[in-house]
């Protein structure tokens, strides 16, 4: 479904802008609002919708096979770690949906690798890597190898 | 020329695309390389860029050898199996010994992971997939990536490697333009990695019109993952494995979480079971080594992907369509209701969208599923990509020279979906192929093998004139008729998109021939293909949008041109269900148990194919 954008609520941010992966979503020069300008490559993927701070995006299902009469609104919210969902259905049905986004405070708990300690020359000449051989069953093992599983690679016909 | 030349010196690391390859690429980059410059540039905004724009709502590739669930040779035989035997799986094993340690770091960076409440475990869909809240999945990684990179260029459209002139073969960074503002980037690095993305919108697709855009890989996945490779000159394989999707039918919704975890099942429109009478035949055509129902059944070894798309395709052809998931059992029950739902509007919204739309229930009634048109990418149930070399202890001669994850350019390297021959990658498979390139770039780098880099300012000074050119074009001849799109001097890049999809549709085994072609039609096809090139030098681009969509004409062009190949070359049909060569409707081991490996001679267009051999996990003792 493409996205459209309400007159009355944009302000011209520029945030959907900013967001869109397809590149479509500009700035109307006249009107100084933003729009869809290129509707069959939108994927309804949502990420200007979200990032809309004054709800002004919506979207309306494809021409080509959605009837009119549904919507499916969305609510992101970082500081709580929830996106909330509504979708209203042709018919007035409604139904509604909570999930987390994140477990943890925003960015907080992403190592800065600059500052990591740096990999001795051992690791370095190893197939591991970051974080390694601990992460990989988050106990004292090692990295598996060909070897240890007894197996070997070899040119054939085999299934 | 107006546009500025913004030029990004001394880089080492260069990150091209920044999806779940490239963030895994640019975080690790930063542990090998602490003083190294590490930079992005990516086509849209990193925080919401590549397939996982939108969220996920499974990490499809995970071990569990945490739990005792899987090993990587247990990964390698289920891709083995699902690919009809056509995988690296060096690379496989590869990622597959990584990949966990990828998942367990997400976790700890606040990804929402689902709990198995009874095993404490992670919540299996399947035996690969794991179930997570991922709509933030893609912004998580992306802090991690820009936690570790010196600059993220967003904006930044990728359009050709730089090539060294001190040595052959060697890569020396990339060139590009901002979408924004026009400027020409040049950036100049040691070691290049390429994470761009797999190839939709290259077959016509179903939808028309307004819906075009309603694909299942995302349309801004313009194939720049091969074209920048085989521009440069990188060798290919596996590029005939395009790949069809069984889905909900117009919405494209993932059908993983509803069989594997709903347990939901398939029927044609007399509510029949239809698979099964199709296999006896199927089975004449590829052998009872990779399809034997009874040995499935009992050993719950996959049929393959291809080979179920086989019976879906054959069934509604012989007018038993649609066809159709049962929901209305498992709907009944609310939990597994929300998660029907939640799985959409965790990764496909327009699904969601399309049945509020259409009022359709699931818990009332069946939905449609249908065939999707083919794409051509190398993360999913198909491995289409460059030819890498692997790790230095687990790679035979013929897969190894040097440096996980190089192409066959020197300090020229791949993750995701650039990478060829290592399907069922996934989301956490490309991260961690990122992170085994970057530590590789880094080593290559490390052992001096990128110095003496030469690119002068006439390679810089060709390619700017080059990318500029469809805005140059346009200039020229707009006014030559008074208004609108028709003009005998140009076509826009909409027009060489429709162009491109109408002949893939036709000649290369779209969905109006039911996925069929053959020697005659490929040939064909591969004409009408040069002349499509030809007239891509008269693209016109009205505005710097334009020229973006120019450019990913142009790489998708080089991808479709590469299937052909390998298509072509191929004689046999080796995934039915995926694609048929009518001319030859047999798998045939003997003379194609080999991987398809093609190089375009980047100076005169010319391509060459040859038979690389395939080779298999087995015990020391076979």
């Amino acid at each position: 479904m493409p996205t459209f954008v309400y007159m009355t609520r944009c302000d011209g941010c520029g945030y959907c802008v900013d967001i869109c992966p397809s590149d479509i979503m500009h700035i109307d020069k006249t009107y100084r609002r933003a729009y869809n300008i290129e509707p069959n490559m939108c994927w309804e993927c949502f990420s200007c919708v979200k990032a809309c701070p004054h709800d002004a995006i919506d979207v309306r299902g494809y021409a080509d096979f959605a009837p009119l009469g549904h919507s499916v609104r969305v609510k992101r919210d970082e500081e709580r770690g929830t996106i909330a969902w509504r979708i209203k259905f042709r018919d007035g049905r409604e139904k509604n949906f909570l999930s987390p986004i994140t477990t943890k405070p925003w960015g907080k708990h992403i190592p800065k690798l600059a500052e990591a300690p740096a990999p001795s020359k051992e690791m370095r000449n190893s197939e591991l890597l970051y974080n390694e051989p601990k992460y990989i069953r988050m106990d004292d093992g090692e990295l598996y190898s060909l070897k240890a599983a007894g197996l070997k690679l070899k040119e054939g016909v085999y299934y | 020329m107006a546009y500025e030349t913004i030029v990004e010196d001394n880089i080492d690391v260069l990150v091209c695309g920044a999806g779940l390859g490239g963030t895994g690429a640019a975080f690790e980059a930063r542990y090998w390389g602490q003083d190294k410059k590490i930079i992005i540039a990516e086509k849209a905004n990193i925080d919401r860029s590549g397939a996982v724009a939108q969220g996920l709502y499974a990490i499809n590739c995970y071990m569990g050898t945490r739990w005792g669930e899987n090993n990587p040779e247990d990964h390698v035989r289920y891709a083995r199996i699902d690919l009809m035997g056509m995988v690296r799986e060096d690379l496989l094993f590869d990622m597959a010994r990584h990949v966990d340690s990828a998942v367990h770091q997400f976790e700890e960076w606040g990804l929402p992971l689902m709990r198995d409440p009874k095993t404490g475990g992670y919540q299996r869909e399947g035996r690969w997939q794991i179930m997570i809240h991922g709509e933030s999945y893609k912004p998580i990684v992306a802090e991690a990536a820009k936690k570790s990179a010196d600059k993220v260029f967003n904006r930044i459209c990728v359009t050709h490697l730089l090539m060294d002139e001190s040595k052959e073969n060697r890569v020396a960074g990339a060139v590009g333009f901002n979408v924004r503002t026009g400027n020409y980037h040049v950036f100049k690095s040691k070691a290049v990695i390429v994470a761009a993305g797999g190839a939709s919108m290259i077959f016509k697709p179903r939808s028309v019109g307004e819906g075009a855009g309603r694909v299942w890989y995302a349309p801004w996945s313009s194939g720049s993952a091969y074209g920048l490779l085989i521009n440069a000159g990188a060798k290919m394989t596996q590029m005939e494995n395009r790949i069809v999707l069984a889905r909900f039918k117009d919405g494209y919704g993932p059908v993983g979480a509803y069989f594997l975890h709903l347990k939901t099942r398939t029927q044609n429109c007399n509510g029949e079971e239809y698979e099964s009478k199709w296999w006896p035949g199927l089975q004449e055509m590829v052998g009872k080594e990779y399809l034997d129902p009874e040995l499935s059944h009992a050993t719950h070894r996959p049929i393959p992907t291809c080979l179920r798309n086989h019976a879906f395709i054959n069934e509604v052809n012989a007018g038993r369509g649609p066809i159709h998931m049962i929901t209305m059992e498992a709907f009944q029950d609310p939990h597994l209701e929300e998660v029907g739902w939640e799985n959409f509007l965790g990764m496909t919204v327009g699904q969601a969208v399309l049945w509020a739309a259409t009022d359709v229930d699931p818990k009332n009634e069946n939905p449609e599923l249908t065939t999707s048109e083919p794409y051509v990418m190398g993360s999913h149930a198909t491995g289409c990509g460059a030819w890498c070399s692997g790790p230095e202890d687990i790679s035979p001669p013929e897969y190894f020279w040097g440096y996980n994850r190089m192409t066959s350019v020197e300090g020229l390297f791949g993750a995701g979906d650039a990478v060829g021959g290592t399907p069922h990658a996934f989301s956490s498979g490309s991260f961690t192929e990122g992170r085994l390139a970057a530590k590789a770039a880094c080593k290559y780098i490390d052992d001096g093998k990128a110095q003496g880099i030469r690119v002068s300012d006439k390679q810089i000074e060709d390619l700017k004139t080059k990318i500029y050119k469809p805005m140059e074009h346009y200039k020229i001849y707009r006014n030559e008729v008074v208004a609108g799109s028709v003009n005998p001097n140009y076509i826009n890049p909409r027009q060489g998109l429709d162009r491109l999809q109408k002949l893939m549709d036709e000649y290369c085994g779209g969905v109006t021939v039911s996925y069929m072609t053959n020697e005659k039609l490929l040939n064909i096809g591969l004409k009408k293909m040069k002349i499509l090139e030809e007239d891509l030098e008269k693209l016109a681009a009205e505005d710097f949008h334009e020229l973006l969509r120019a450019w990913e004409l142009r790489h998708r062009v080089l991808t479709s041109e590469s299937v052909f190949q390998h298509t072509l070359f191929r004689k046999e049909t080796r995934w039915p269900g995926y694609y048929y060569r009518g001319d030859v409707m047999k798998l045939d081991d003997e003379n194609w148990h080999v991987l398809t490996v093609s190089r375009r001679d980047p100076d005169t267009g010319e391509y060459t194919m040859e038979k690389a051999p395939c080779y298999h996990l087995v015990g020391n003792d076979e």
